[in-house]
């Protein structure tokens, strides 16, 4: 009779499964009362209190909120993840820009250029991302200290302790300024929507680039001078052994960037190369016959073709970039992992709190990530009629 | 018959064939061409005298340019005179060569760790050459290695016993790449298999797992298993510090793995399963016997890339202060006698990394030839 049981599928699967989750439930039994057990023993307290408390510690890198000693954990950890997505944000971006140029440059007809492109993807590629970060922030400590700094027309100046440019001043009336920038891209997106209407339905074309360049630089411009003039520039002047005023890009944050983005640009520049080469031969002669100038091809044809191809390897770049920004602690740059995971748990020592904090919010940002870049693959994916 | 003697026969146009056709053809094919060729080969002649310049003309070795043996940084030319035209110093390279290659390890049974590098090569060798005499003997040895690795490394069994924290250098990034990937390989086949299991808890299970630990990084992981897993255990269970780090680095590592085999599983088209589920093989008798076998060729090229990227990522290590080979370089540099150096530093690690991952990139490639399968999964 039991022989005939386990012969059977159903009872085996029901078996297999409850032992597994046996297994699991003791396992987890046993882990939280091992735990309890030396929390207590190590007088370590449990529960999130800890982050209203005063962090002690100062970060020298917060663009966004202004952070003093004083202020409590909770605000340590928001400057982490503003830091870890300015830092995230600014990747994505330059990589992709270098990323497509390079991609595009490796299928150039110069054999030269395409060969200089193919040693930069291998050399960034194959060497650990870590070691270009604290290469790059070795290189960029070794520039001139601030009392030699070079400077460009007196605005910008270039040290180991960072770039140092103008700052700027927001006046009474620079509201105004802002909200009709943000009007002007309003208008231009519906002008854009309009116009690409207009073409399908009339094959009307519609200058909408420089229409709209002009409505997003001029409208604002225009409201600048009626206004006064509101926002201003603070240079930074130096006084004594450092600069006053002016606002700075810290050494770690240049380093990051730089590495993130290059390192990460040579991946991209491969799934752009295998993109564009994924676009037959045809399309390319067909839109040739049709008497289409060279780059429209590009722009009109392969590009868009060779983006269904592109864009899921590009997701799971930009994720990669993301979790890759938490190496910021090797340099100092004080992002989640640095900050909160870093020094608030060395402080407080509780390593679980901040830990599961840490890594729910990499979980959070990775979904939020492939949860956009999923509809915009879905709105660049064939469209069948 | 005697006009044809008259005709000769043509050759193409001096500017079309041969070297000078094929500079027009690839370098100089229009103005915008030839502008751009011109521009590289300038920047070019700048870079590759100086970078050849710095790194071994006017290098420093073992002397520095007045003769003098170099032991510390004061001795490296560019130190000792500023003001001359001096390249870099080679010699806090070979001064601490041993450091990089083997961490503290105790200089009297070093021959152990040569020995084990020299099996490591024996062992990969059934891996790489299909065609190599007694493959089936061998292959036997590359299962039986990491035990043979580990109790040379480690000692026991009448060796003497070196503790881990006395590892460093090549050695641990070797250790942490090997047996990563040597133990992330069979657990990513079986968080595929149970990804795509039948049975809904066992694939729930291995479907949280795997999208966990992909959508942290890595060196939350590492601070897992440094700041968490002591609470976890009970106490008097202390674990050590470099197996702690590779229990993170191995557990990350098959998550991707899994997804890269999963994708080989997919592609075995269904007839695949029902022919071999028709004969009457089991579970375990179909993916052994039939189903791996084939998804696994097909993911080869997908698997050496996640390794690849498990080699790079062996370098987080040193952010919880393990020395692999960049952090003994770090450990150069924080030392007084040669601080500074940093250049010469991170230029030889990178070209160590560069040469081992260079050459497993190279070997997928020419597996993808030959295979004529390979899908790329997007795994860095």
């Amino acid at each position: 009779m039991q022989n005939n049981l386990f012969q059977d599928q159903k009872f085996r699967g029901i078996l297999y499964q409850t032992l597994v989750v046996g297994f699991f439930a003791l396992g987890l039994y046993f882990v939280i009362n091992t735990t309890a057990y030396n929390l207590e023993k190590r007088n370590i307290a449990t529960g999130f209190g800890f982050l209203n408390n005063p962090a002690g510690f100062d970060i020298s890198f917060s663009p966004f909120l202004d952070f003093k000693s004083t202020d409590t954990h909770l605000k340590v950890y928001f400057v982490g993840v503003l830091n870890t997505l300015l830092v995230s944000f600014c990747g994505c971006i330059a990589a992709t820009i270098l990323g497509f140029i390079v991609g595009i440059i490796r299928l150039s007809s110069n054999w030269l250029l395409s060969r200089i492109a193919y040693i930069y993807v291998e050399f960034t590629r194959n060497t650990p991302l870590l070691l270009q970060i604290i290469l790059w922030y070795a290189i960029l400590i070794q520039l001139p200290r601030i009392k030699q700094a070079p400077q460009i027309w007196e605005t910008f100046y270039i040290s180991n302790r960072g770039l140092f440019g103008p700052k700027p001043i927001f006046l009474d009336g620079s509201n105004i300024v802002i909200l009709s920038l943000i009007l002007g891209c309003i208008i231009s997106f519906f002008i854009a929507r309009w116009a690409k209407k207009r073409q399908d339905t009339t094959g009307q074309q519609f200058p909408t680039f420089t229409t709209n360049l002009s409505i997003i630089v001029f409208l604002p411009l225009f409201v600048f001078f009626i206004m006064g003039s509101p926002i201003t520039l603070e240079y930074p002047v130096l006084k004594g052994f450092n600069f006053k005023g002016g606002a700075v890009i810290r050494p770690e944050f240049i380093a990051m960037f730089l590495a993130l983005s290059i390192y990460t640009a040579a991946f991209i520049s491969e799934t752009v190369r295998s993109g564009i080469l994924s676009v037959t031969k045809g399309q390319r002669e067909a839109s040739g016959a049709l008497g289409l100038k060279k780059n429209w091809i590009m722009r009109l044809i392969i590009i868009p073709q060779a983006l269904r191809v592109i864009v899921p390897p590009l997701t799971s770049q930009y994720l990669n970039l993301t979790k890759n920004s938490s190496l910021g602690i090797a340099v100092g740059y004080a992002d989640l992992v640095h900050g909160f995971g870093g020094i608030s748990l060395n402080q407080t020592g509780q390593a679980i709190e901040c830990m599961a904090i840490t890594m729910a919010t990499y979980l959070l940002i990775s979904l939020t990530i492939s949860f956009f870049m999923n509809i915009y693959n879905r709105s660049i994916q064939f469209k069948e009629k | 018959m005697e006009n044809n003697s008259n005709f000769e026969i043509r050759k193409p146009p001096v500017a079309t064939t041969g070297i000078l056709g094929w500079c027009r053809q690839h370098l100089f094919s229009n103005w915008v061409n030839s502008f751009i060729t011109l521009l590289v080969i300038y920047f070019l002649y700048q870079l590759i005298p100086w970078f050849l310049d710095w790194s071994v003309f006017s290098a420093d070795f073992w002397t520095n340019y007045k003769g003098e043996l170099i032991v510390d940084r004061t001795f490296c030319s560019r130190v000792a005179d500023p003001e001359g035209d001096h390249g870099a110093c080679w010699a806090i390279i070979i001064v601490r060569f041993y450091q990089f290659m083997y961490g503290f390890y105790p200089s009297e049974q070093v021959w152990r760790v040569n020995l084990t590098y020299f099996l490591l090569v024996v062992a990969l060798l059934p891996l790489l050459i299909e065609k190599i005499p007694g493959r089936k003997h061998l292959i036997k040895f590359t299962i039986a290695f990491p035990i043979v690795a580990f109790i040379l490394l480690y000692g026991g069994f009448g060796f003497q016993i070196i503790p881990t924290n006395k590892w460093g250098g090549l050695l641990v990034t070797l250790v942490l790449g090997v047996f990563g990937i040597a133990i992330a390989f069979p657990l990513g086949i079986l968080l595929a298999l149970g990804r795509r299991s039948q049975l809904p808890v066992i694939s729930m299970f291995c479907t949280l797992f795997i999208e966990f630990i992909r959508g942290v990084p890595l060196i939350t992981l590492l601070f897992f298993g440094m700041v968490m897993l002591p609470l976890f255990l009970p106490e008097g269970l202390n674990l050590d510090g470099l197996v702690r780090v590779l229990v993170a680095v191995t557990l990350f590592q098959a998550a991707y793995m899994a997804e890269v085999i999963r994708g080989g599983l997919q592609a075995i088209p269904r007839g695949q399963y029902e022919a071999a589920q028709s004969v009457g093989l089991s579970y375990w008798q179909m993916n052994r016997k039939i189903i791996l076998p084939q998804a696994i060729r097909i993911s080869i090229p997908s698997i050496v890339n996640t390794s690849i990227g498990l080699f790079k990522d062996t370098t987080l290590v040193i952010i919880i202060g393990l020395l692999d080979l960049l952090g003994i370089g770090r450990g150069a540099l924080a030392d007084a006698t040669w601080m500074g150096l940093s250049n010469e530093v991170y230029v030889f690690v990178a070209l160590v990394f560069f040469i081992f991952t260079f050459s497993m990139s190279r070997y997928s490639l020419y597996l993808e030839k030959k295979l004529k399968t390979g899908i790329n999964m997007g795994a860095d």
